[in-house]
Protein backbone atom coordinates (compact mmCIF):
# COMPACT_ATOMS: atom_id res chain seq x y z
CA UNK A 1 0.00 0.00 0.00
CA UNK A 2 2.63 2.01 1.06
CA UNK A 3 4.39 1.47 -3.16
CA UNK A 4 1.28 2.42 -4.57
CA UNK A 5 0.53 6.07 -2.84
CA UNK A 6 3.89 6.89 -3.49
CA UNK A 7 3.50 5.59 -7.10
CA UNK A 8 0.13 7.90 -7.08
CA UNK A 9 1.76 10.89 -5.34
CA UNK A 10 4.00 10.80 -8.22
CA UNK A 11 1.90 10.40 -11.19
CA UNK A 12 0.09 13.89 -9.88
CA UNK A 13 3.24 15.78 -9.38
CA UNK A 14 4.54 14.81 -12.49
CA UNK A 15 2.39 16.07 -14.74
CA UNK A 16 1.03 19.52 -14.62
CA UNK A 17 -2.86 19.64 -13.59
CA UNK A 18 -2.29 20.18 -10.06
CA UNK A 19 -0.72 23.23 -10.07
CA UNK A 20 -2.72 24.84 -12.96
CA UNK A 21 -6.04 23.75 -11.15
CA UNK A 22 -4.39 24.98 -8.07
CA UNK A 23 -3.72 28.64 -9.64
CA UNK A 24 -6.90 28.87 -10.60
CA UNK A 25 -8.68 28.03 -7.42
CA UNK A 26 -6.98 30.67 -5.65
CA UNK A 27 -7.43 33.51 -7.41
CA UNK A 28 -11.04 32.32 -8.14
CA UNK A 29 -11.79 32.10 -4.72
CA UNK A 30 -9.41 34.99 -3.76
CA UNK A 31 -10.86 37.35 -5.98
CA UNK A 32 -14.71 36.45 -5.51
CA UNK A 33 -13.67 36.54 -1.20
CA UNK A 34 -12.61 40.09 -1.77
CA UNK A 35 -15.61 40.93 -3.76
CA UNK A 36 -18.09 39.71 -1.12
CA UNK A 37 -15.76 41.05 1.79
CA UNK A 38 -15.71 44.84 -0.47
CA UNK A 39 -19.64 44.68 -1.34
CA UNK A 40 -21.19 43.46 1.95
CA UNK A 41 -18.74 45.99 3.99
CA UNK A 42 -19.93 48.94 2.53
CA UNK A 43 -23.49 47.80 2.09
CA UNK A 44 -23.56 47.08 5.57
CA UNK A 45 -21.73 50.54 5.99
CA UNK A 46 -24.70 52.55 4.15
CA UNK A 47 -27.59 50.59 5.93
CA UNK A 48 -26.24 51.20 9.36
CA UNK A 49 -26.06 54.76 8.23
CA UNK A 50 -29.97 54.91 8.11
CA UNK A 51 -32.00 54.45 11.06
CA UNK A 52 -33.83 51.71 11.39
CA UNK A 53 -32.63 49.53 8.42
CA UNK A 54 -31.43 45.54 9.18
CA UNK A 55 -27.98 45.36 10.35
CA UNK A 56 -25.80 42.65 9.66
CA UNK A 57 -25.34 40.44 12.99
CA UNK A 58 -21.96 41.12 14.51
CA UNK A 59 -19.70 37.90 13.27
CA UNK A 60 -21.79 36.92 10.69
CA UNK A 61 -19.92 38.39 7.34
CA UNK A 62 -16.28 36.80 8.11
CA UNK A 63 -17.69 32.92 7.88
CA UNK A 64 -19.37 33.85 4.54
CA UNK A 65 -16.24 35.30 3.24
CA UNK A 66 -13.78 33.04 4.50
CA UNK A 67 -15.99 30.06 3.25
CA UNK A 68 -15.74 30.62 -0.51
CA UNK A 69 -12.85 28.85 0.01
CA UNK A 70 -15.34 25.60 0.14
CA UNK A 71 -18.52 27.46 -1.54
CA UNK A 72 -17.20 27.87 -5.19
CA UNK A 73 -13.78 26.09 -4.71
CA UNK A 74 -15.03 22.53 -4.29
CA UNK A 75 -15.52 21.87 -7.78
CA UNK A 76 -11.41 22.33 -8.29
CA UNK A 77 -10.54 18.78 -5.51
CA UNK A 78 -13.73 16.92 -7.55
CA UNK A 79 -11.75 17.51 -10.61
CA UNK A 80 -8.61 16.73 -10.10
CA UNK A 81 -10.26 13.43 -8.35
CA UNK A 82 -12.00 12.68 -11.28
CA UNK A 83 -8.94 12.99 -13.74
CA UNK A 84 -6.98 11.18 -11.62
CA UNK A 85 -8.88 8.04 -12.61
CA UNK A 86 -10.21 9.41 -16.07
CA UNK A 87 -6.59 10.74 -17.30
CA UNK A 88 -5.83 6.60 -16.86
CA UNK A 89 -8.12 5.32 -18.88
CA UNK A 90 -7.74 7.46 -21.26
CA UNK A 91 -3.95 7.31 -22.09
CA UNK A 92 -4.28 3.80 -21.27
CA UNK A 93 -1.89 3.79 -18.43
CA UNK A 94 -3.75 1.70 -16.93
CA UNK A 95 -2.27 -1.47 -18.11
CA UNK A 96 1.19 0.01 -16.75
CA UNK A 97 -0.66 0.61 -13.28
CA UNK A 98 -2.41 -2.93 -13.07
CA UNK A 99 0.45 -4.61 -14.21
CA UNK A 100 3.07 -3.37 -11.59
CA UNK A 101 -0.03 -3.57 -8.95
CA UNK A 102 -2.49 -6.47 -10.13
CA UNK A 103 -4.26 -6.18 -6.95
CA UNK A 104 -6.82 -3.17 -8.42
CA UNK A 105 -8.69 -2.77 -5.10
CA UNK A 106 -4.97 -1.25 -3.60
CA UNK A 107 -4.60 1.09 -6.62
CA UNK A 108 -8.13 2.38 -6.10
CA UNK A 109 -7.42 2.94 -2.05
CA UNK A 110 -4.30 4.67 -3.02
CA UNK A 111 -5.98 7.03 -5.39
CA UNK A 112 -8.60 7.90 -2.43
CA UNK A 113 -5.89 7.85 -0.05
CA UNK A 114 -3.37 10.67 -1.85
CA UNK A 115 -6.21 12.05 -3.92
CA UNK A 116 -7.74 13.12 -0.29
CA UNK A 117 -4.56 14.59 1.34
CA UNK A 118 -3.95 16.79 -2.43
CA UNK A 119 -7.94 18.05 -1.33
CA UNK A 120 -6.86 18.92 1.97
CA UNK A 121 -4.05 21.27 0.45
CA UNK A 122 -6.07 22.68 -1.81
CA UNK A 123 -8.81 23.48 0.81
CA UNK A 124 -5.59 25.10 2.64
CA UNK A 125 -4.58 26.71 -0.28
CA UNK A 126 -8.06 28.20 -1.02
CA UNK A 127 -8.07 29.80 2.76
CA UNK A 128 -4.93 31.50 2.11
CA UNK A 129 -6.92 33.12 -0.42
CA UNK A 130 -10.14 33.68 1.05
CA UNK A 131 -8.67 34.50 4.28
CA UNK A 132 -5.55 36.17 2.78
CA UNK A 133 -7.55 38.76 0.89
CA UNK A 134 -10.97 38.52 2.70
CA UNK A 135 -9.82 39.69 6.13
CA UNK A 136 -8.01 42.89 4.88
CA UNK A 137 -10.26 44.16 3.22
CA UNK A 138 -13.23 43.56 5.69
CA UNK A 139 -10.71 45.38 7.82
CA UNK A 140 -10.77 48.04 5.57
CA UNK A 141 -14.77 48.72 5.47
CA UNK A 142 -14.94 48.51 8.97
CA UNK A 143 -15.69 45.26 10.07
CA UNK A 144 -14.00 42.83 12.44
CA UNK A 145 -12.16 40.10 10.41
CA UNK A 146 -12.59 37.68 13.24
CA UNK A 147 -9.56 35.81 13.23
CA UNK A 148 -9.26 36.00 17.04
CA UNK A 149 -12.04 34.02 17.44
CA UNK A 150 -11.94 30.23 17.70
CA UNK A 151 -14.53 29.40 15.39
CA UNK A 152 -13.19 31.32 13.12
CA UNK A 153 -10.28 28.91 12.82
CA UNK A 154 -12.43 25.80 13.23
CA UNK A 155 -14.31 27.04 10.05
CA UNK A 156 -11.40 26.93 8.50
CA UNK A 157 -10.48 23.04 9.95
CA UNK A 158 -13.91 22.08 8.72
CA UNK A 159 -13.23 23.83 5.24
CA UNK A 160 -9.83 21.32 4.74
CA UNK A 161 -12.19 18.38 5.35
CA UNK A 162 -14.49 19.14 3.17
CA UNK A 163 -12.07 19.68 -0.15
CA UNK A 164 -10.43 16.43 0.99
CA UNK A 165 -13.73 14.34 0.96
CA UNK A 166 -14.31 16.47 -2.53
CA UNK A 167 -11.43 15.33 -3.69
CA UNK A 168 -12.47 11.73 -2.61
CA UNK A 169 -15.79 12.04 -4.63
CA UNK A 170 -14.28 12.82 -7.48
CA UNK A 171 -11.84 9.75 -7.42
CA UNK A 172 -15.10 7.48 -7.03
CA UNK A 173 -16.92 9.20 -9.89
CA UNK A 174 -13.88 8.84 -12.30
CA UNK A 175 -14.03 4.98 -11.39
CA UNK A 176 -17.90 5.02 -11.91
CA UNK A 177 -17.62 7.05 -15.19
CA UNK A 178 -13.95 6.47 -16.82
CA UNK A 179 -14.81 8.85 -19.95
CA UNK A 180 -13.16 11.59 -19.25
CA UNK A 181 -15.38 13.93 -21.34
CA UNK A 182 -18.89 12.17 -20.19
CA UNK A 183 -16.88 12.52 -16.36
CA UNK A 184 -15.73 16.85 -16.57
CA UNK A 185 -18.98 17.62 -18.47
CA UNK A 186 -21.09 15.84 -15.35
CA UNK A 187 -19.09 17.34 -12.68
CA UNK A 188 -19.80 20.81 -14.42
CA UNK A 189 -23.46 20.53 -14.95
CA UNK A 190 -24.06 18.97 -11.84
CA UNK A 191 -21.95 21.63 -9.60
CA UNK A 192 -22.90 24.47 -11.41
CA UNK A 193 -26.40 24.14 -12.81
CA UNK A 194 -28.23 21.70 -11.55
CA UNK A 195 -27.52 21.58 -8.02
CA UNK A 196 -28.10 24.93 -7.40
CA UNK A 197 -30.88 24.95 -8.88
CA UNK A 198 -32.18 21.89 -7.62
CA UNK A 199 -30.91 23.86 -3.82
CA UNK A 200 -33.50 26.30 -4.17
CA UNK A 201 -36.12 24.62 -5.66
CA UNK A 202 -36.39 22.58 -3.11
CA UNK A 203 -36.30 25.01 -0.51
CA UNK A 204 -40.00 26.55 -0.83
CA UNK A 205 -41.60 23.56 0.77
CA UNK A 206 -41.11 21.65 3.81
CA UNK A 207 -40.89 17.92 2.98
CA UNK A 208 -38.65 18.73 -0.64
CA UNK A 209 -36.37 21.11 1.86
CA UNK A 210 -35.50 18.37 4.21
CA UNK A 211 -34.53 16.01 1.26
CA UNK A 212 -32.41 19.04 -0.31
CA UNK A 213 -30.46 18.80 2.84
CA UNK A 214 -29.01 16.02 1.49
CA UNK A 215 -27.86 17.46 -2.01
CA UNK A 216 -23.85 16.95 -1.70
CA UNK A 217 -23.16 20.48 -2.23
CA UNK A 218 -25.83 21.12 0.66
CA UNK A 219 -24.11 18.84 2.48
CA UNK A 220 -20.76 20.30 1.76
CA UNK A 221 -21.83 24.04 2.92
CA UNK A 222 -23.48 22.32 6.32
CA UNK A 223 -19.93 20.75 7.02
CA UNK A 224 -18.24 23.81 6.55
CA UNK A 225 -21.00 26.11 8.53
CA UNK A 226 -21.83 28.84 6.51
CA UNK A 227 -22.06 29.89 2.91
CA UNK A 228 -22.36 32.59 0.68
CA UNK A 229 -25.76 30.44 -1.13
CA UNK A 230 -27.06 29.24 2.45
CA UNK A 231 -27.04 32.79 3.53
CA UNK A 232 -28.83 33.99 0.64
CA UNK A 233 -30.95 31.48 0.63
CA UNK A 234 -34.10 32.24 -1.16
CA UNK A 235 -36.44 29.51 0.31
CA UNK A 236 -39.92 30.43 2.50
CA UNK A 237 -39.66 26.56 4.03
CA UNK A 238 -38.12 26.58 7.10
CA UNK A 239 -36.23 23.39 7.68
CA UNK A 240 -33.30 22.82 10.58
CA UNK A 241 -29.82 22.47 8.66
CA UNK A 242 -28.09 19.39 8.98
CA UNK A 243 -25.31 19.55 12.06
CA UNK A 244 -21.97 20.06 10.54
CA UNK A 245 -20.71 16.29 11.56
CA UNK A 246 -24.10 14.92 9.85
CA UNK A 247 -23.03 17.15 6.41
CA UNK A 248 -19.56 15.51 6.56
CA UNK A 249 -21.07 12.19 7.06
CA UNK A 250 -23.43 12.58 4.37
CA UNK A 251 -20.66 13.78 1.84
CA UNK A 252 -18.32 10.84 2.80
CA UNK A 253 -21.53 8.74 2.36
CA UNK A 254 -21.39 10.28 -1.46
CA UNK A 255 -17.43 9.40 -1.65
CA UNK A 256 -17.95 6.00 -0.54
CA UNK A 257 -21.06 4.75 -2.63
CA UNK A 258 -19.61 6.24 -5.90
CA UNK A 259 -16.19 4.52 -5.34
CA UNK A 260 -17.64 1.19 -4.40
CA UNK A 261 -19.91 1.30 -7.38
CA UNK A 262 -17.14 2.34 -9.08
CA UNK A 263 -15.08 -0.55 -7.82
CA UNK A 264 -17.22 -3.11 -8.55
CA UNK A 265 -17.87 -2.12 -12.11
CA UNK A 266 -15.76 -0.30 -14.60
CA UNK A 267 -12.58 -0.73 -12.18
CA UNK A 268 -12.80 -4.92 -12.81
CA UNK A 269 -13.70 -4.69 -16.21
CA UNK A 270 -10.96 -6.25 -18.89
CA UNK A 271 -8.25 -3.66 -19.99
CA UNK A 272 -7.91 -3.79 -23.27
CA UNK B 1 18.13 -12.62 -12.19
CA UNK B 2 14.61 -15.17 -10.48
CA UNK B 3 14.83 -19.14 -11.47
CA UNK B 4 13.88 -20.26 -14.53
CA UNK B 5 10.46 -19.87 -15.06
CA UNK B 6 7.86 -21.38 -17.78
CA UNK B 7 5.08 -20.00 -19.17
CA UNK B 8 1.87 -22.34 -19.28
CA UNK B 9 -1.33 -21.48 -21.26
CA UNK B 10 -4.01 -24.21 -20.88
CA UNK B 11 -7.40 -24.29 -22.35
CA UNK B 12 -7.15 -20.48 -22.54
CA UNK B 13 -10.60 -19.19 -24.18
CA UNK B 14 -11.86 -15.67 -23.91
CA UNK B 15 -15.61 -15.19 -25.27
CA UNK B 16 -16.49 -11.26 -26.13
CA UNK B 17 -20.20 -11.63 -26.46
CA UNK B 18 -20.68 -13.92 -29.36
CA UNK B 19 -16.93 -13.98 -30.73
CA UNK B 20 -14.53 -16.03 -29.94
CA UNK B 21 -11.58 -13.84 -29.57
CA UNK B 22 -9.20 -16.89 -28.26
CA UNK B 23 -10.40 -20.71 -27.76
CA UNK B 24 -8.69 -23.44 -26.28
CA UNK B 25 -5.10 -21.85 -26.47
CA UNK B 26 -2.46 -24.83 -24.70
CA UNK B 27 1.16 -24.59 -25.38
CA UNK B 28 4.32 -23.96 -23.25
CA UNK B 29 7.22 -21.52 -23.44
CA UNK B 30 10.61 -22.57 -22.38
CA UNK B 31 12.93 -20.63 -20.72
CA UNK B 32 16.84 -20.36 -22.40
CA UNK B 33 14.93 -19.50 -26.20
CA UNK B 34 12.80 -16.89 -27.78
CA UNK B 35 9.60 -17.77 -28.45
CA UNK B 36 7.38 -16.32 -31.60
CA UNK B 37 4.24 -15.62 -30.80
CA UNK B 38 2.89 -15.24 -34.32
CA UNK B 39 -0.32 -14.72 -35.87
CA UNK B 40 -2.42 -12.28 -38.68
CA UNK B 41 -3.73 -8.92 -36.55
CA UNK B 42 -7.21 -9.74 -34.91
CA UNK B 43 -6.13 -13.30 -34.41
CA UNK B 44 -6.30 -13.06 -30.47
CA UNK B 45 -2.25 -12.68 -29.57
CA UNK B 46 -3.28 -8.99 -27.82
CA UNK B 47 -5.69 -10.73 -25.93
CA UNK B 48 -4.34 -13.83 -24.67
CA UNK B 49 -1.17 -11.51 -23.92
CA UNK B 50 -3.85 -9.62 -21.73
CA UNK B 51 -5.33 -12.47 -20.46
CA UNK B 52 -1.35 -14.28 -19.06
CA UNK B 53 -0.97 -10.81 -17.66
CA UNK B 54 -4.64 -10.40 -15.38
CA UNK B 55 -5.46 -7.62 -17.20
CA UNK B 56 -8.60 -9.73 -19.45
CA UNK B 57 -10.06 -12.13 -16.90
CA UNK B 58 -10.08 -15.58 -18.95
CA UNK B 59 -13.84 -16.66 -20.02
CA UNK B 60 -12.12 -20.32 -19.29
CA UNK B 61 -8.87 -22.19 -19.07
CA UNK B 62 -5.59 -20.68 -17.17
CA UNK B 63 -2.25 -19.01 -17.92
CA UNK B 64 0.79 -18.94 -15.61
CA UNK B 65 4.37 -18.16 -14.54
CA UNK B 66 5.42 -21.42 -13.54
CA UNK B 67 2.36 -22.11 -12.13
CA UNK B 68 1.29 -18.85 -10.56
CA UNK B 69 -1.14 -16.39 -12.48
CA UNK B 70 0.22 -13.04 -12.85
CA UNK B 71 -2.22 -11.41 -10.21
CA UNK B 72 -1.41 -13.95 -8.08
CA UNK B 73 2.36 -13.01 -8.29
CA UNK B 74 4.35 -11.85 -5.36
CA UNK B 75 6.56 -9.12 -6.60
CA UNK B 76 5.19 -9.23 -10.56
CA UNK B 77 7.79 -6.48 -12.30
CA UNK B 78 10.38 -8.71 -10.83
CA UNK B 79 9.06 -11.97 -12.51
CA UNK B 80 7.90 -10.27 -15.58
CA UNK B 81 8.43 -7.82 -17.95
CA UNK B 82 6.01 -6.86 -20.25
CA UNK B 83 5.93 -4.42 -23.17
CA UNK B 84 2.34 -4.29 -24.67
CA UNK B 85 1.59 -1.19 -26.94
CA UNK B 86 3.95 1.45 -27.56
CA UNK B 87 1.01 3.91 -26.21
CA UNK B 88 0.60 3.61 -22.36
CA UNK B 89 2.04 6.96 -21.39
CA UNK B 90 0.55 9.96 -20.41
CA UNK B 91 1.64 12.38 -22.81
CA UNK B 92 2.26 15.02 -20.15
CA UNK B 93 4.84 13.06 -18.29
CA UNK B 94 8.68 12.77 -19.02
CA UNK B 95 10.13 9.39 -19.47
CA UNK B 96 12.09 9.25 -16.36
CA UNK B 97 9.03 10.55 -14.52
CA UNK B 98 6.86 7.61 -16.26
CA UNK B 99 9.43 4.85 -15.13
CA UNK B 100 9.87 6.72 -11.72
CA UNK B 101 5.87 6.27 -11.00
CA UNK B 102 6.08 2.40 -11.72
CA UNK B 103 8.99 1.56 -10.13
CA UNK B 104 7.76 3.27 -7.20
CA UNK B 105 4.21 1.40 -7.23
CA UNK B 106 6.84 -2.23 -7.73
CA UNK B 107 8.90 -0.91 -4.44
CA UNK B 108 11.68 -1.22 -7.28
CA UNK B 109 15.02 1.08 -6.36
CA UNK B 110 15.47 4.28 -8.15
CA UNK B 111 18.72 3.22 -9.53
CA UNK B 112 17.16 1.35 -11.72
CA UNK B 113 15.50 3.91 -13.83
CA UNK B 114 19.38 5.37 -14.80
CA UNK B 115 20.19 1.87 -16.07
CA UNK B 116 17.49 0.98 -18.02
CA UNK B 117 17.51 4.43 -19.67
CA UNK B 118 21.14 4.04 -21.07
CA UNK B 119 19.95 0.27 -22.01
CA UNK B 120 17.51 1.22 -24.02
CA UNK B 121 19.40 4.28 -25.12
CA UNK B 122 17.02 7.21 -23.67
CA UNK B 123 19.46 8.76 -21.88
CA UNK B 124 19.41 12.14 -23.31
CA UNK B 125 15.81 12.47 -23.84
CA UNK B 126 14.81 10.65 -20.39
CA UNK B 127 13.44 14.64 -18.74
CA UNK B 128 11.32 14.95 -22.38
CA UNK B 129 7.55 14.87 -22.01
CA UNK B 130 6.57 11.42 -23.73
CA UNK B 131 3.76 13.03 -25.75
CA UNK B 132 6.79 14.10 -27.94
CA UNK B 133 8.47 10.83 -28.78
CA UNK B 134 8.02 9.55 -31.65
CA UNK B 135 6.83 5.77 -32.16
CA UNK B 136 9.93 4.19 -31.93
CA UNK B 137 11.29 6.28 -28.92
CA UNK B 138 7.82 5.16 -27.45
CA UNK B 139 8.94 1.58 -28.02
CA UNK B 140 12.10 2.12 -26.41
CA UNK B 141 10.38 3.56 -23.44
CA UNK B 142 8.39 0.22 -23.22
CA UNK B 143 11.05 -2.04 -23.25
CA UNK B 144 12.67 0.55 -20.47
CA UNK B 145 9.48 -0.24 -18.18
CA UNK B 146 9.52 -3.90 -19.16
CA UNK B 147 13.34 -4.33 -17.58
CA UNK B 148 12.85 -2.25 -14.63
CA UNK B 149 12.81 -4.78 -12.56
CA UNK B 150 15.54 -7.04 -14.05
CA UNK B 151 12.51 -9.84 -15.05
CA UNK B 152 13.73 -13.52 -15.47
CA UNK B 153 10.65 -13.36 -18.07
CA UNK B 154 9.59 -11.21 -20.85
CA UNK B 155 6.75 -10.38 -22.59
CA UNK B 156 6.40 -8.37 -25.44
CA UNK B 157 3.76 -7.57 -28.10
CA UNK B 158 5.18 -6.47 -31.30
CA UNK B 159 8.48 -5.14 -29.93
CA UNK B 160 10.04 -4.04 -33.46
CA UNK B 161 7.01 -1.89 -34.45
CA UNK B 162 8.08 1.44 -35.80
CA UNK B 163 11.72 1.08 -34.50
CA UNK B 164 14.54 1.28 -37.38
CA UNK B 165 16.70 -0.94 -38.83
CA UNK B 166 19.35 -0.23 -36.46
CA UNK B 167 17.02 -0.89 -33.80
CA UNK B 168 15.19 -3.90 -34.89
CA UNK B 169 18.86 -5.08 -35.34
CA UNK B 170 19.74 -4.31 -31.87
CA UNK B 171 16.32 -5.43 -30.38
CA UNK B 172 17.23 -9.07 -31.88
CA UNK B 173 20.76 -9.32 -30.59
CA UNK B 174 19.32 -7.96 -26.96
CA UNK B 175 16.19 -10.81 -27.14
CA UNK B 176 18.35 -13.43 -27.76
CA UNK B 177 21.41 -12.15 -25.36
CA UNK B 178 18.50 -12.35 -22.59
CA UNK B 179 17.19 -15.98 -23.75
CA UNK B 180 21.02 -16.86 -23.48
CA UNK B 181 20.87 -15.90 -20.13
CA UNK B 182 18.40 -18.52 -19.24
CA UNK B 183 15.75 -15.94 -19.12
CA UNK B 184 11.90 -16.77 -20.77
CA UNK B 185 11.47 -14.79 -23.91
CA UNK B 186 7.80 -14.58 -25.70
CA UNK B 187 7.43 -11.92 -28.69
CA UNK B 188 4.81 -11.44 -30.52
CA UNK B 189 4.56 -10.53 -34.30
CA UNK B 190 2.45 -10.59 -36.97
CA UNK B 191 5.26 -10.19 -39.41
CA UNK B 192 7.12 -13.45 -39.68
CA UNK B 193 10.40 -11.88 -40.67
CA UNK B 194 11.06 -9.69 -37.97
CA UNK B 195 11.36 -12.15 -36.08
CA UNK B 196 12.81 -14.78 -38.22
CA UNK B 197 16.33 -14.40 -37.11
CA UNK B 198 15.68 -14.10 -33.43
CA UNK B 199 13.20 -16.75 -32.62
CA UNK B 200 14.23 -20.11 -31.86
CA UNK B 201 10.54 -21.75 -31.69
CA UNK B 202 7.43 -20.32 -32.79
CA UNK B 203 3.29 -20.78 -31.91
CA UNK B 204 0.89 -19.60 -34.73
CA UNK B 205 -2.36 -18.38 -34.31
CA UNK B 206 -4.95 -17.71 -36.07
CA UNK B 207 -8.76 -16.88 -35.36
CA UNK B 208 -8.01 -17.77 -31.69
CA UNK B 209 -6.70 -21.21 -32.17
CA UNK B 210 -3.29 -22.86 -32.18
CA UNK B 211 -2.47 -23.68 -35.63
CA UNK B 212 1.35 -24.61 -35.61
CA UNK B 213 3.82 -24.84 -32.43
CA UNK B 214 7.38 -26.08 -33.21
CA UNK B 215 10.91 -24.87 -34.20
CA UNK B 216 11.12 -22.49 -36.96
CA UNK B 217 12.84 -25.43 -38.94
CA UNK B 218 10.29 -27.29 -38.75
CA UNK B 219 7.73 -24.41 -39.56
CA UNK B 220 10.28 -24.45 -42.96
CA UNK B 221 9.88 -27.42 -43.58
CA UNK B 222 6.17 -28.25 -43.03
CA UNK B 223 4.84 -25.88 -45.04
CA UNK B 224 1.21 -26.51 -43.28
CA UNK B 225 1.43 -22.66 -43.60
CA UNK B 226 2.70 -20.47 -46.02
CA UNK B 227 4.54 -17.43 -45.99
CA UNK B 228 2.90 -14.99 -48.15
CA UNK B 229 5.57 -12.26 -50.15
CA UNK B 230 5.59 -11.02 -53.34
CA UNK B 231 8.89 -12.70 -52.97
CA UNK B 232 7.76 -15.92 -51.81
CA UNK B 233 11.22 -17.74 -53.58
CA UNK B 234 13.38 -15.58 -50.93
CA UNK B 235 11.42 -16.58 -48.10
CA UNK B 236 11.63 -20.15 -49.16
CA UNK B 237 15.57 -19.98 -49.04
CA UNK B 238 15.70 -18.69 -45.66
CA UNK B 239 18.81 -18.82 -43.50
CA UNK B 240 19.64 -22.81 -42.79
CA UNK B 241 19.56 -23.17 -38.98
CA UNK B 242 23.49 -23.38 -38.79
CA UNK B 243 23.74 -19.98 -40.56
CA UNK B 244 21.35 -18.57 -38.45
CA UNK B 245 23.32 -19.51 -35.88
CA UNK B 246 26.99 -18.45 -36.87
CA UNK B 247 26.16 -14.98 -38.53
CA UNK B 248 23.27 -13.98 -36.89
CA UNK B 249 23.88 -10.21 -37.50
CA UNK B 250 23.99 -10.64 -41.65
CA UNK B 251 20.51 -11.59 -41.64
CA UNK B 252 19.46 -8.31 -39.84
CA UNK B 253 21.93 -6.05 -41.05
CA UNK B 254 20.32 -2.57 -41.85
CA UNK B 255 21.39 -3.69 -45.97
CA UNK B 256 17.93 -2.87 -47.88
CA UNK B 257 17.07 -6.65 -49.18
CA UNK B 258 14.41 -6.39 -52.05
CA UNK B 259 11.67 -7.53 -49.19
CA UNK B 260 12.24 -7.74 -45.84
CA UNK B 261 7.92 -8.03 -44.65
CA UNK B 262 6.88 -11.35 -45.33
CA UNK B 263 3.64 -11.22 -43.77
CA UNK B 264 2.02 -14.57 -42.55
CA UNK B 265 -1.37 -15.11 -44.02
CA UNK B 266 -4.23 -16.84 -42.65
CA UNK B 267 -5.55 -18.69 -45.88
CA UNK B 268 -7.39 -21.06 -43.51
CA UNK B 269 -7.54 -23.73 -46.36
CA UNK B 270 -3.85 -24.15 -45.73
CA UNK B 271 -3.67 -24.87 -42.29
CA UNK B 272 -4.18 -28.36 -41.04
Amino acid sequence: MIAAIRSEILKLTSVRLWWVLLLILVGYVGFTAALLAGLFGALGDQMSAQEGAPQFPDGLLPPIVYSTATAIGYVFPLILGALAVTSEFRYQTLTPTFLAQPRRSVVLGAKLVVLAVAGALYGVAALVASVGLGAPVLTLVGVPAGLDDGDTWLLMARVVLAMALWAAIGVGLGTLIPNQVASIVIVLAFTQFLEPILRVGTSFIEWTAAVGRFLPGAASDALVGASVFTSLGSGTATVEPLEWWQGGLVLAAYGAVVAVIGALTTWRRDVT
Amino acid sequence: MPDRTTIEFSGLTKTFGTVKAVSDLSFRVEPGVVTGFLGPNGAGKTTSLRMLLGLVTPTSGTATFGGVAYRDLENPLATVGTALEASSFHPGRSARKHLEVYAAAAGLPPSRIDFVLGLVGLSTYAERRAGGFSMGMRQRLGLASALLGDPGVLVLDEPTNGLDPEGIRWMRGFLRSRAAEGRTVLVSSHVLSEVQQSVDRVIIISRGRSVFEGTLDSLERGGAVRVDSPDRRYSRRSPSPAWRRDEPRRACSSRVRPQSRSAISPSPREFP
